[in-house]
């Protein structure tokens, strides 16, 4: 089959309208929120299962990938078709098809968006816990390939945690469900293997969620401190004194600028860090878990805790806190934001080196991160225009991974691999580990038809991937 | 198929410097705007989101693709809403750079539909008595029976235009005298902009404006040369008439020792609060622009400013209101107009769900994107059906005029008010309760 007859035949199975062959329509395609960018040559948006499962065939038949791609918010790359090929864009995929309250589940498809699913059954007093800061925006689908998590993974735990089943299109286009509606289903948990595969398994077209009922009452503190390494102790001796907050966040003096200059909410420019402490619960043990905390912070010398006085503050500081990674504009036209993870115990001593990799490199690195679970997202800020700067940049990651994993840690919490990290798995699994993994990988997709070129090492890629206007750096791809 | 690996793509097309705006460089492509964009949400297209649009910008700056029709159609397909600016944690304008393309590739739609909406611009619009004269022939037209006579013969896409023309009123409003002194003492001096189709098609919203404000201690003056802002020419890039019609509001309200320029219409609002952007590069008229911007308030922002005096009476209604784009999301205003309907005794106000959503209407789309349009105002629609709401409240024309004709098309079928309508209507029962009670005696 030709690109000619494979248009033709996407058209006959999703309509004319939702097949972009142009390229003042497939380039926007090339990226999503992170730095790379790779034109794919079709981009396909069919609006049910069947017609993604034609689309799989159709592909297989041509033999071209494809990449599975929810609302393009990903950090790593993931739905940058590395190799070129089909997008298959499952943002029509929208719809919610079932609530069940007293089961506790909603079924919905890929494309529904992740607030969405708690805004619908909020007035009933329950929620969809993993929470990623782009919720507004990401979709559960994408959630599902990511194993996303978000500030209240520290309570909650991340997206896996919460998949009853998905129905899944793999590679002949069989449409078949891993897991189902109840939990624990005998035999192989295919869907815990498929959650967080980043599109490298099949196309998942629906997922069972659980729903959590919402908490009695939920307290929010905002403490403001004047040296990071304080902050940082606070989280430790928050957790060591028993509290098990829903959340604990930090941000950093560049990140609370970039914050102040894109949608303004009133955090102290001058403050070395800022902390979030989200407890939730019973009322008489938030309060008391909510005063502890604020005790711990004073004791640590933080400047001042306010204790959000109601809903309004409480989501205001929340806005900020998940607005923060797309207000890095106002500072720098790009970051590279990484996503390693240390033990909570050492969070002071990798913010130090954060701190002094920021100096090697001569770049400055805005923190905010879940405090919580030890997960960093250190930003790099720069500018793609400025010739040489995204080498540093690249090198600079590399050194903030390097101390993650020397520091007992790993390399994505929650991002994924995408292409991004994909050079670095290596650091952190041996070749008998990586062997097995892709042999689960060819039980599932033989012919390397979904999302190629991602979450495993490759010698060198195929494609090239571009990073405009300057070229890849040497080294990016080991 | 031979799969052919990607290469990389720098362009072969010239590199367009009046594309290469800095907003493209704020935007991080986070993608939290996609699920507030209108566009992207009834067609799941990346290209018809505002990441999209930005990317297309980026790329026609960089020479990798060209200004064909499919890039026109993307830029236009937009709705310049704006709530896209509201949802971006780094502050991208948006606007500014969907306006600056516009201006670049021009008016929409084929040669024909550019060269009427080039003469609308450029004849029509800053000509206050050639535009009345339009909308007296208009009215003549439907009030004749030459409409019901005519509709026979126009092809199909003209008769839906035709019947989305809402009744011309009989009277134009026309202030009484150039300067209306204030009603009791006087507390603020200000100009009201007259608009274009504001005195045409809503006289009586104006007379109500000016109600308001003189009593509330506002001495109103009308300045004879004002014009058209110049809106609905930046929204399709017709620039240059858009600068010429700024300058002369500026020569005309700036030095008339006000204390404000109030406008009543968001869209209006929102563009002269940024002639101060429009003429940034005019060496004559950027300081000037600046001062002037700096001026000019929403009726209901200023209102809300210099606090309501005066008795009023109950309003029996229930309402609902919907959040004018340019207002919401061009003027950031939205608790001062909830806050004034809150002043109306016996009012009561119920949220619709995504009342900061646009309703379709946005300028001339309503006729250029008809099939956009009444998707989105069905699912308005719908919101506002929910409320179970007796009126609608919206201070904006285009969406009073959107949001009357989708009453009457898809439902409720209820009032739609300016918020200026309510508020006076309070405060007139309240000055005509004590002449009724006389007239009794």
């Amino acid at each position: 089959m030709d690109k000619r007859e494979l248009i033709f035949e996407l058209r006959r199975i999703v309509g004319e309208l939702y097949v972009l062959v142009e390229k003042e329509d497939v380039i926007v395609y090339e990226q999503d929120g992170s730095i790379f960018q790779v034109m794919p040559e079709l981009v396909v948006l069919p609006d049910n299962v069947e017609a993604v499962s034609a689309v799989v065939k159709a592909a297989q038949r041509a033999n071209v990938p494809i990449v599975p791609r929810g609302s393009g918010t990903g950090l790593a790359g993931g739905a940058v078709p590395a190799e070129g090929g089909i997008i298959l864009s499952l943002a029509r995929l929208n719809r919610i098809l079932k609530i069940d309250l007293a089961d506790r589940l909603a079924i919905v498809e890929p494309g529904v968006i992740n607030l969405d699913v708690t805004k619908v059954v909020s007035k009933d007093g329950y929620f969809y816990a993993p929470d990623p800061s782009s919720q507004a925006a990401c979709s559960i689908g994408g959630n599902v390939a990511n194993n996303s998590g978000g500030p209240h993974t520290l309570a909650y735990g991340v997206t896996t945690n919460h998949v009853l089943g998905v129905e899944v299109v793999l590679d002949k286009g069989e449409i078949v469900w891993l897991g189902g509606e109840v939990p624990d289903t005998p035999g192989y948990d295919l869907c815990g293997v498929f959650v967080g595969s980043e599109g490298t398994m099949g196309i998942v077209t629906k997922i069972a969620v659980k729903l959590m009922q919402t908490r009695e009452s939920v307290r929010t503190l905002l403490a403001i401190f004047d040296d990071m390494d304080f902050a940082t102790k606070t989280v430790v001796d928050i957790t060591a004194a028993g509290i098990i907050p829903a959340a604990l966040e930090i941000m950093d003096q560049t990140t609370i600028e970039a914050v102040e200059r894109g949608a303004p909410v009133g955090l102290p420019r001058d403050a070395a860090a800022v902390l979030i402490v989200e407890v939730e619960g019973l009322s008489e043990q938030t309060e008391r878990a909510i005063g502890l905390a604020a005790e711990i912070c004073q004791h640590n010398h933080a400047r001042q805790v306010k204790i959000a006085k109601d809903d309004s503050e409480r989501q205001a500081l929340w806005k900020a806190r998940k607005g923060a990674f797309g207000a890095m504009g106002t500072l720098a036209p790009n970051y590279y934001v990484q996503d390693g993870v240390v033990p909570r115990s050492q969070l002071p001593e990798m913010m130090r080196r954060i701190a002094a990799i920021s100096k090697q490199f001569n770049l400055p690195i805005a923190n905010v991160f879940h405090a919580g679970d030890g997960n960093l997202h250190p930003n790099i800020l720069f500018d793609m225009r400025h010739p040489g700067e995204l080498d540093r940049v690249v090198a600079a990651g590399a050194a903030t991974l390097r101390a993650c994993i020397e520091l007992g840690g790993s390399i994505t919490g929650e991002h994924g691999v995408g292409l991004e990290k994909k050079a670095y798995i290596g650091l952190l699994f041996n070749e008998t580990d990586l062997a097995a993994m892709t042999r689960v990988r060819q039980a599932f997709d033989p012919d390397g038809r979904f999302n190629p070129a991602k979450l495993f090492p490759t010698p060198a890629s195929c494609g090239e991937v571009r990073l405009e206007p300057a070229k890849i750096p040497a080294g990016l791809w080991i | 198929m031979e799969h052919t690996h990607p290469t990389i793509d720098s362009g072969n097309q010239p590199k367009l410097a009046t594309l290469d705006l800095p907003e493209l460089y704020q935007c991080v492509h986070c993608g939290l705007c996609l699920n507030q964009c209108p566009t992207y949400r009834a067609t799941g297209l990346e290209p018809e989101s505002p990441r999209g649009r930005i990317h297309l910008v980026k790329a026609a700056a960089d020479g990798r693709i060209e200004l064909n029709d499919r890039f026109k159609e993307h830029l236009y397909l937009c709705l310049l809403c704006r709530a896209c600016e509201s949802a971006c944690p780094s502050g991208v304008q948006y606007g500014r750079i969907a306006e600056t393309a516009r201006e670049h590739i021009g008016p929409p739609g084929s040669p024909l539909a550019r060269s009427m909406l080039s003469f609308v611009f450029t004849q029509l619009l800053p000509y206050p008595r050639r535009l009345k004269l339009a909308f007296a022939l208009l009215r003549f037209y439907q009030r004749t029976g030459l409409q019901r006579m005519l509709r026979l013969f126009l092809p199909k896409r003209m008769r839906e235009m035709d019947a989305m023309l809402p009744a011309i009123p009989k009277n134009f409003f026309k202030p009484e005298a150039e300067t209306l002194p204030a009603i009791g003492p006087r507390r603020a001096r200000v100009a009201m902009l007259n608009g274009c189709v504001m005195p045409l098609m809503f006289g009586e919203v104006n007379h109500a404006t000016l109600r308001v404000l003189r009593r509330n201690g506002c001495e109103v003056i009308f300045p004879k040369r004002q014009i058209c802002c110049g809106a609905l020419n930046i929204h399709n890039g017709e620039n240059i008439a858009a600068k010429k019609m700024a300058r002369q509001n500026i020569d005309v309200f700036l030095d008339a020792g006000l204390d404000a320029v109030v406008v009543n219409a968001a869209g209006c609002g929102a563009a002269m609060k940024e002639y101060d952007y429009l003429l940034r590069e005019d060496s004559e008229y950027a300081e000037k622009a600046q001062r002037f911007s700096a001026l000019v308030k929403d009726a209901g922002e200023f209102l809300a400013g210099l606090g309501l005096v005066g008795a009023m009476t109950p309003v029996n209604l229930t309402v609902t209101y919907q959040d004018p784009c340019h207002l919401a999301h061009g003027q950031k205003i939205r608790s001062q107009p909830r806050q004034l309907l809150k002043s109306i005794p016996g009012l009561r106000v119920i949220e619709m769900e995504g009342s900061d959503r646009c309703c379709g209407s946005a300028g001339i789309y309503n006729l250029t994107h008809a099939g956009m349009s009444q998707h989105l105002l069905k699912e308005k629609m719908q919101s506002v059906g929910a409320t179970q709401a007796d009126a609608i409240v919206a201070p904006n024309p285009g969406c009073m005029l959107q949001l009357g004709y989708g009453g009457k098309n898809y439902g409720p079928d209820i009032a739609v008010y300016h918020l200026m309508d309510l508020l006076d209507r309070a405060y007139r029962q309240a000055e005509d309760a004590p002449q009724i009670l006389k007239n009794k005696t």
